[in-house]
C-alpha cells in the first residue's frame, strides 16, 4: 500500500526546512519561513484526517493519532505565529542574537519533525527515537538565552531527561523481547498493532517489567511526580514559545507513548494493573503541584506546576480508564494543550511588557493593559477549571465517572483541583489587579494565537463537533 | 604401610612450608634491591637473621603481661596449621579433610587477634596505632576474604581446600569472570593481609607509617625471631592459596607415585618462585597509600569478590 | 558453539560491568577517560560476537560505529577538552568512593533480582539483560555521584554503552533501534560538547555544584 501524500508531507517539510532555516541569515525571513513551514505541516495534518487509516511495519494512521497529529500541528503552528511576534523583542533586548535565532529555528523544525515522527510511528523503537529527538532539540532551545540559570535549567533537563530516556529504551526492549517470543524476530515484533492484536499471548511479567521502566523513562518526559525536576526550571528559563510548546505539546507526545504501551498491556489480562499506579502517581502529582503553586513567585514557574498538576490528572484518568474517564482524559490532554499554550503566550507578553518574571514586580495589570489582562484572566480560570471552558468540561466528566466507581478518589480529586484553584487565583489577582507596577510599554507581539486558543477553548466547553466526540468515543473505547 | 606414607607426606607438606618461608622472604628481598638497583642481602640472609635472633636475650618491658610473652609461640602456631592445611604439592593428604577455607579465615584471624593484643599489652603509642590499623584493615579485608571464599566455593561446590583443587584441575571450569575478580580480589587482601606495599611498608623504620612493624616494635629474641617467621609463613600461606585456587594444575592428584609427587612438588616450588618473584615488581611500581585511602583500596578489593560471587548468581538463579 | 558462545558473550559483558565499578573507582578524569575508551573497545568486541553467534551480520555496523566514535573519537575528543579547559583533574565526588562502590553493589544485585522473572522465558537472554541493566545502573550512579560535567558525560555514554549492549543481546532487533541508538550517540555528544563549553565558559569551572547557587528553587527565586 502506497503512503498518502500527506504523511510524506509531515514528515518531510519540517525536514527541508531544517536545513533551510540553518542556512537563512536574515533573521525576518527565517520567522517568516519557520511559519510557512508549520502552516503547510498543519494542513498536512488536517488533510490527513480525510485520508483513509493505512499502516505499515513502520508508519501507522489511526484513530488514536490522527487527531494528536492535527492537534500538535495546529499548535505547532500558532506558537510560531506567536514567535516570529515575539522575537523582535528578543533582539531588541539583546537576549537573542541572529546567529542564535538561525539555531533556534531550525531546532522549533527539528523538534516537530521528530514529534511528527513519534506519533505516527509504527514501532516502539521509532517512536523513542522521535521523543529522545525531541527532547534534545528542546534542550537545545532552553539553553539559548546562555544566562547561568538557562544553562543550569537546560542541564538539568538534559540529564533528567536522558536518564528518562535511557530506562525508556530498556522497557522498549523488554516489550520487544515479550514479542519476540510470539511474533518472531524483526520488525513485525514492534508494531503497535501486531502487539495489541497478539499481547494476550505474551508473557506477562515480562511486559510488566518493561512496562514500569516505561513508566519511570517517559512519566520523566510527561512530568510526573516524583520524576518531575526538570520541568519548572527548563519552563522557566527558556523562550516563552518553547514553554509553550514544551507544556502544550512535548508532554502530550510522551503521554501518547505511554497509552500505547498502557494499550498493549491491557490487552494481556495477567500483565501489571498499569492503571492503579497510573492513578497513583496522578494524585501523587496532582497534590504535589498544586500545594507547590501557592509558594511559586515567578510566573512561568507557576504555570509551570500547573502544567505538573494537570498531567496528573489526564494520567489519574486514563489509570481509571473506562470509556468515560478515557473521554474525560482524551479532551483533557487537548484542552490543557491548547489552554496552557495560550496562557504562556499571555506570559510572554507580559514578560517582555513589564521586563520580569517576579510576580511581585508585575502588577495592576487591567489598568495598563487591558486586552492583555483580559487575555490572560480567561486563561488562568480556563486552567483553574472554571466553566465554559473545556477544562471544566473534562474534569467534570472525570469526576462524576470516578465518583461512580471509587468516591473516595474522586474527593481526594476534587480536594486537590479545588487547592490548585485557589493558588491560581490568588496569584491572578496579584497579577491582574491592584496598583500598576513596572513599565507600561505597548505589547509588540501578536495577540492572534492567544486569542484564538482561548475561543477554541471556549467553545469546546460548550459544545463539541460530533466528530470530534465520536472520535473521542471510539478512541476511549480502545484505550481500555 | 600406606598409614606412614600418608603421615609422612602430611609432615613433609608441614616442614615443606616451615622451611621454605624464610627462603621466599629472602628471594623477595633480593628481586626487590635488585629492581632498586642495589645489591640487597643474600637470599639466604633470613635464616641467618632467625638464626641469630634466637641466640640473643629476649628483653621484656616491666609491665608486660603472659599475654606478651605467649602470643609469638600462639602466633606462630595458628599460622604454621593454617599454612600446613593448604594443599602445596598434592592433595587428598591425611589431614585434608580438616583444611576447609572457613576454618582457614578463622585461624588466620584468630592469629591477628593475638599479635593486636601482644602490641597493645604494654601501653605503647606506636603498639596501639599498629594494633588499631591492623585491626581496621581486617573489618575491611575479611569480608572480601569471605566473598572470595563464596566465589570459590560456590564453582567448586565445597569450602574443603582439597576438593576444591581437585574439581579445578579435572573438571572443565571454563573461563569464568567470577574466578578472575576473586582472583584480584585474593591478592588485593593479600597484599593488606600481609602489611605489603601498598598498605604497609615492611622495610620502613617510620613508626607513624607502620602498621604490622609497629606492633612488633617491642619484640626481641625469640620472641622477634617466632614472630618473622611466622610473617613469612603467612606470606608463603597466601601465595599456596593463590597457587592452590587459581592454578592448581600439577598436583598430585588421584595415584600418589613417585613421578606425579615429584611433579607436584617442581610445579608447587615453580609457583611459589613466580610470586615471590611478581610480588616485589608490583610492589616497585605503586606507592605505598595513605592509611585514609585503605578503605577504598579494600573496598574495591570487596567489591570485586562480590561482584563475582553475584554474577555467579546471574546464570544460577538464586 | 553453543555454550561457547554462551560464555564468550558473557565473559565480554562481566567485563563492561566490571569497567563499569573501575570507571566509579576513578577519581581523575584522564583515568575515567582512559576506562571508558577501555569499555567502549569491550562493548564493540562483545557486539562483533553478537553478530557472529546471532548470525547477523549488520551488528558489524554497530560494533564499528560503537569503536570508531565511543572507543576513539569521543574519548580523544574529551581529552582536547579537558587540556584546553584546563579542566581541574581531580573529580569532586558527592558522596564517599567507599558508599559509592556499595551504592554499586546493592544496584547490581537489584539488577539481577529484577529481570528474575525474564528466566522464566529464557536463560541466556536473562544473563544479558542482568549485565545491561547493571551497566545502565551504574552509569547512572556515575551521573549522580560525580560533580564534574565531563565525568556526567562519561557516565552517559556509559549508561548508552549498556543500552546497546541489552540491544544487540535481544535477538533480531531491527537495524532502526542500531541506527537510533548510534544516531543518539552522535547527537548527545554534541549537545555535551556545546554544554560543557557553554558551562566553562559561564562559571570557569565544569563543577556543576557551580550550578547549584542557581537553581530556580531556591528560596529568593521561586
Amino acid at each position: 500500500m502506497s503512503v498518502p501524500i500527506e504523511l510524506l508531507l509531515l514528515l518531510l517539510v519540517p525536514a527541508v526546512a531544517i536545513v533551510l532555516l540553518a542556512l537563512v541569515t536574515n533573521y525576518r525571513l527565517g520567522a517568516a519561513l519557520n511559519v510557512l513551514a508549520c502552516a503547510l505541516t498543519f494542513g498536512a495534518g488536517v488533510g490527513l484526517l480525510f485520508v483513509p487509516r493505512m499502516r505499515s511495519d513502520i508508519l501507522i494512521v489511526d484513530d488514536f493519532n490522527i487527531f494528536f497529529v492535527v492537534l500538535t500541528t495546529f499548535i505547532g503552528f500558532t506558537t510560531s505565529i506567536f514567535s516570529a511576534t515575539y522575537i523582535a523583542h528578543e533582539l531588541e533586548t539583546g537576549r537573542l542574537t541572529p546567529l542564535f535565532l538561525r539555531f533556534y529555528h531550525a531546532m522549533y523544525q527539528a523538534m516537530m519533525l521528530a514529534m511528527n515522527v513519534a506519533l505516527l510511528a509504527n514501532n516502539t523503537g521509532l517512536i523513542w527515537v522521535g521523543v529522545e529527538v525531541a527532547t534534545l532539540s528542546t534542550v537545545m532551545m532552553v539553553g539559548i538565552y546562555r544566562t547561568p540559570e538557562a544553562i543550569e535549567a537546560a542541564w538539568k533537563y538534559f540529564i533528567l531527561g536522558s536518564v528518562g530516556i535511557a530506562l525508556a529504551f530498556f522497557g522498549t526492549i523488554l516489550i520487544y523481547l515479550a514479542a519476540q517470543e510470539v511474533l518472531g524476530e524483526g520488525l513485525p515484533a514492534m508494531a503497535w498493532d501486531r502487539l495489541v492484536q497478539n499481547a494476550a499471548r505474551f508473557d506477562p511479567r515480562m511486559m510488566s517489567l518493561g512496562f514500569v521502566f516505561l513508566l519511570v523513562g517517559y512519566g520523566t518526559k510527561v512530568g510526573l511526580a516524583p520524576f518531575h525536576a526538570w520541568l519548572p526550571d527548563a519552563h522557566a528559563e527558556g523562550p516563552t514559545p518553547i514553554s509553550a510548546v514544551l507544556s502544550g505539546l512535548l508532554l502530550n507526545v510522551a503521554l501518547y507513548a505511554l497509552l500505547r504501551f498502557k494499550m498493549v498491556l491491557a490487552a494481556n489480562p495477567a500483565s501489571l494493573n498499569v492503571g492503579a499506579i497510573m492513578v497513583v502517581l496522578g494524585l501523587i502529582s496532582l497534590f504535589f503541584a498544586a500545594f507547590m503553586l501557592y509558594r511559586r513567585r515567578d510566573i512561568k514557574r507557576l504555570f509551570a506546576y500547573s502544567s505538573i498538576e494537570h498531567m496528573g490528572v489526564a494520567a489519574f484518568a486514563f489509570g481509571m480508564g473506562g470509556p468515560l474517564a478515557n473521554f474525560a482524559g482524551l479532551l483533557h490532554m487537548t484542552m490543557h494543550s491548547l489552554t496552557k499554550s495560550a496562557i504562556f503566550f499571555a506570559v510572554g507578553h507580559i514578560a517582555q511588557v513589564k521586563g520580569t518574571q517576579r510576580i511581585a514586580e508585575i502588577g495592576g495589570l487591567s489598568v495598563t493593559h487591558p486586552v492583555l489582562a483580559v487575555g490572560f484572566s480567561f486563561g488562568v480560570l480556563a486552567i483553574a477549571g472554571l466553566p465554559p471552558f473545556g477544562i471544566f468540561a473534562s474534569e467534570f466528566i472525570l469526576i462524576s465517572s470516578t465518583f461512580a466507581r471509587q468516591p473516595v478518589l474522586a474527593v481526594l480529586l476534587v480536594v486537590g483541583l479545588l487547592v490548585a484553584f485557589g493558588a491560581l487565583i490568588l496569584r491572578l489577582q496579584d497579577i491582574v489587579f491592584g496598583d500598576p507596577k513596572g513599565p507600561k510599554d505597548p505589547v509588540e507581539a501578536s495577540y492572534v494565537p492567544l486569542f484564538l486558543h482561548l475561543a477554541l477553548v471556549l467553545v469546546a466547553g460548550l459544545w463539541l463537533p460530533a466528530a470530534v466526540v465520536g472520535w473521542f468515543r471510539a478512541v476511549a473505547v480502545l484505550l481500555g | 604401610m600406606a598409614m606412614i606414607v600418608e603421615l609422612g607426606l602430611q609432615g613433609l607438606q608441614m616442614l615443606l612450608v616451615v622451611l621454605i618461608a624464610p627462603l621466599v622472604l629472602g628471594i623477595t628481598r633480593k628481586v626487590k634491591a635488585r629492581l632498586l638497583r642495589r645489591i640487597g642481602p643474600p637470599v639466604l640472609q633470613p635464616y641467618r637473621d632467625i638464626w641469630k635472633l634466637m641466640h640473643k636475650e629476649a628483653v621484656l618491658a616491666h609491665n608486660a603481661s603472659w599475654i606478651y610473652r605467649v602470643a609469638p609461640y600462639f602466633i606462630f602456631a595458628a599460622t604454621w596449621v593454617a599454612a600446613a592445611l593448604v594443599p602445596t604439592y598434592a592433595t587428598a593428604l591425611l589431614f585434608s579433610w580438616s583444611a576447609d577455607l572457613i576454618a582457614l579465615v578463622a585461624l588466620l584471624g584468630t592469629a591477628r587477634f593475638a599479635l593486636a593484643l601482644a602490641g597493645m599489652d604494654v601501653g605503647t603509642a606506636f603498639g596501639g596505632i599498629g594494633s588499631s590499623r591492623e585491626v581496621m584493615i581486617a573489618s575491611l579485608a575479611e569480608p572480601a576474604m569471605i566473598l572470595i571464599v563464596f566465589t570459590v566455593a560456590l564453582v567448586a561446590g565445597t569450602t574443603q581446600l582439597s576438593a576444591i583443587a581437585t574439581t579445578f584441575i579435572t573438571a572443565s571450569v571454563g573461563l569464568r569472570v567470577s574466578l578472575g575478580l576473586a582472583l584480584f580480589a585474593l591478592i588485593c587482601v593479600g597484599i593488606a593481609e600481609n602489611a605489603r606495599i601498598p598498605i604497609d611498608n615492611p622495610a620502613t623504620h617510620l613508626e607513624l607509617t607502620m602498621v604490622h612493624e609497629a606492633m612488633v616494635l617491642e619484640y626481641s629474641g625469640r620472641h622477634l625471631a617466632v614472630i618473622e617467621a611466622a610473617a613469612a609463613l603467612k606470606l608463603v600461606l597466601y601465595f599456596s592459596l593463590v597457587a592452590c585456587l587459581f592454578v592448581p594444575f600439577g598436583m598430585a592428584t588421584g595415584e600418589k607415585t613417585v613421578g606425579a609427587l615429584a611433579l607436584g612438588m617442581g610445579s608447587y616450588l615453580a609457583k611459589i618462585f613466580v610470586l615471590a618473584v611478581l610480588l616485589p615488581i608490583g610492589e616497585t611500581s605503586v606507592a605505598k597509600m595513605r592509611v585514609f585511602r585503605y578503605p577504598i583500596f579494600l573496598g574495591g578489593a570487596f567489591a570485586a569478590a562480590a561482584l563475582a560471587v553475584f554474577l555467579l548468581f546471574v546464570s544460577r538463579g538464586f | 558453539m553453543g555454550s561457547l558462545a554462551f560464555d564468550i558473550a558473557h565473559l565480554l559483558a562481566g567485563t563492561m560491568l566490571v569497567l563499569s565499578f573501575v570507571l566509579l573507582y576513578q577519581d581523575r578524569v584522564t583515568a575515567v577517560l582512559n576506562v571508558f575508551a577501555l569499555q567502549a573497545i569491550v562493548l564493540a568486541l562483545s557486539v562483533a560476537w553478537q553478530s557472529v553467534a546471532q548470525a547477523s551480520p549488520h551488528l558489524v555496523v554497530t560494533a564499528a560505529v560503537a569503536l570508531v566514535v565511543k572507543g576513539f573519537i569521543v574519548p580523544a575528543a574529551l581529552h582536547r577538552i579537558v587540556r584546553k579547559l584546563d579542566i581541574h583533574r581531580e573529580i569532586e565526588q558527592v558522596i564517599g568512593g567507599g558508599v559509592t562502590m556499595l551504592a554499586g553493589l546493592a544496584l547490581v544485585a537489584l539488577s539481577i533480582l529484577l529481570v528474575q522473572p525474564v528466566g522464566e522465558v529464557n536463560i541466556i537472554t536473562r544473563e544479558d539483560l542482568a549485565f545491561a541493566l547493571a551497566v545502565v545502573l551504574l552509569g547512572l550512579l556515575m551521573m549522580i555521584t560525580r560533580r564534574n560535567a565531563v565525568t556526567q558525560i562519561v557516565g552517559f555514554m556509559s549508561l548508552e554503552n549498556g543500552l546497546v549492549l541489552a540491544a544487540t543481546g535481544a535477538k533480531g532487533m531491527p537495524l532502526v533501534v542500531e541506527f537510533s541508538v548510534a544516531f543518539s550517540v552522535l547527537i548527545a555528544f554534541i549537545v555535551f560538547g556545546v554544554f560543557v563549553f557553554r558551562i566553562r565558559e559561564r562559571f570557569d569551572t565544569v563543577d556543576v555544584s557551580a550550578l547549584d547557587s542557581f537553581r530556580g528553587e531556591r528560596s529568593d527565586r521561586i
